[in-house]
């Protein structure tokens, strides 16, 4: 019997996620052992045309990670869809949209201005941009267009599974891949990871406090941090209240608030106002001079509260940005 | 801009136990307000989400209006000044996030204010006319349009390549 077929791919990443994968150690080699990987562009050479040319739904599993943000990855995200029995979101971006989803805080004309003309470190005196379409001798070559939206993996197709983290633990890794090699799947939509909030599974939540009553916000770099009390009982914001546990809370064991990488459970909409609600509501002032001036310790809650999750928040983007062709 | 037949629809979250209660008296009393508001009874402001307001907003409302107790006359002792936290940061993010201030607006209106009801929302309702509709559906389906040009594309592609595949249509909008 052929082995069943596993794909990886990424979209707008940085490649942490298939570090996670290489992660797995010795475990990858049982994997490899029992599935047939036909497309992971990081480690292996394919061609999308032997994707192409398989017959639809021959491939068992695609780990997609990454936004989608350019045509090329929309393309790609369609193809792997049709070609996969099942897809699956690996990672807080393709989840969620992830630090690539912040960009839709802003125009696309502002970004790539930026990043070929403005950036202190770029020489461009000619303000050269790439063009989706080059034409010299006859010949033509082109390149993917920028969207002006960053979007989740599920804005673009339909989604079977969701692992999430950034990135996804290897230990999440393996359970998505043994559910899906032993056919012990959970209903479709599901997020592989416990749904509860991060706190359950903190070291430090016998130093939570039944009532919070925050004084003033700090941030990690101002002051000596408690190794062992928990975070928002010292004035630092932590998404753990509004953030899924399956992390083993790496974050606050390493000695740093978490920042709400696996999204919210399954009772939380919008995992950023969750938390805003949260903490704003926790904080000691009565009066409005005094409420600002404590959660003006919060230079940037869009930025802070949806890290990972702007892409899939209930509004999804800045709403006035100009329009653009 | 705002035709001639939008008229605003704003969201209202009002507390059982003062700011509905007056305007349960402001219509005994037989009061005549803008009939933009659709009013949602909740028990204390201080259950009023975040997430309701922006998910008010998502759906199509223009504006959101959030109605508690006076500072000091909860009927659960605190509730209306979580509100008032909150509400202090969702100026902010929705401020980030382009949405006008007026758009979201909180008042303390006790049981005794139905006249405070009348005034609120019929200035709310002017205040939003002027800004025009938020439209947010709208918008989210303006951002995706995008996306269909490309799914044409590449149709048009496999109907080239004759592999006569599924292709997804049209992705509905994800709220959620």
């Amino acid at each position: 019997m052929p082995k069943p077929k596993v794909a990886f791919y990424w979209c707008a990443s940085c490649g942490g996620c298939e570090e996670t994968v290489v992660d797995l150690a010795e475990d990858i080699l049982g994997v490899v052992e029992v599935v047939d990987i036909v497309l992971w562009p990081v480690a292996m050479d394919f061609k999308y045309k032997d994707i192409e040319a398989m017959a639809d739904k021959s491939i068992v599993a695609t780990f997609l990670n990454g936004a989608i943000r350019s045509t090329e990855q929309e393309e790609m995200a369609r193809l792997m869809r049709r070609k996969s029995q099942f897809l699956i979101a690996y990672g807080a971006c393709a989840v969620s949209g992830g630090i690539p989803g912040m960009a839709n805080q802003f125009p696309r004309e502002q970004i790539l201005k930026f990043n070929y003309e403005d950036c202190p470190t770029i020489v461009n005196e000619a303000k050269t941009r790439p063009q989706v379409s080059f034409k010299e001798d006859g010949r033509e070559t082109t390149l993917p267009a920028l969207h002006n939206v960053v979007r989740s993996l599920d804005q673009v197709v339909d989604v079977d599974y969701y692992v999430p983290g950034c990135p996804p633990t290897p230990k999440l890794t393996k359970a998505a891949v043994t559910a899906l090699l032993e056919g012990k799947l959970p209903p479709k939509g599901s997020v592989i990871a416990p749904d509860i909030a991060l706190c359950n599974e903190c070291p430090r939540k016998d130093t939570k406090p039944t009532t919070l009553s925050i004084e003033e916000f700090k941030r990690p770099h101002q002051f000596l941090m408690d190794a062992e009390k928990c975070f928002l009982a010292q004035g630092v914001v932590c998404m753990g209240p509004a953030t899924r546990s399956g992390c083993e809370a790496a974050c606050p064991t390493g000695g740093m608030p978490c920042t709400g990488c696996f999204g919210g459970t399954s009772r939380v909409k919008d995992q950023g106002m969750k938390i805003m609600s949260s903490l704003a509501a926790n904080i000691a002032p009565k009066d409005e001079d005094g409420i600002h001036k404590v959660l003006a310790g919060i230079p940037d809650p869009v930025g802070t509260f949806y890290r990972y999750g702007l892409a899939k928040s209930l509004l999804r983007r800045k709403v006035n940005l100009p329009k653009e062709a | 801009m705002p035709n001639e037949t939008w008229e605003p629809r704003i969201v209202a979250f009002f507390c059982n136990w003062c700011t509905y209660t007056a305007a349960d008296l402001a219509g005994v009393s037989r009061m005549k307000y803008a009939p933009n508001i659709r009013v949602i009874r909740l028990m204390c402001s201080g259950r009023v989400d975040p997430q309701f307001i922006c998910d008010a907003l998502a759906k199509g409302a223009d504006a959101v209006l959030v109605g508690g107790c006076h500072p000091g006359d909860c009927h659960y002792v605190e509730g209306n000044y979580k509100m008032l936290r909150r509400f202090d940061l969702l100026k902010r993010m929705l401020d980030d996030m382009g949405i006008e201030k007026e758009r979201v607006r909180l008042e303390w209106i006790s049981a005794a204010e139905g006249e405070k009801v009348k005034r609120v929302v019929n200035e709310m309702a002017e205040t939003v006319k002027k800004l025009g509709p938020l439209g947010m559906p709208q918008k989210f389906d303006e951002w995706d349009s995008e996306m269909e040009h490309f799914a044409e594309h590449v149709a048009a592609k496999e109907a080239a390549a004759g592999c006569g595949c599924a292709v997804h249509g049209k992705k509905e909008t994800v709220h959620a």
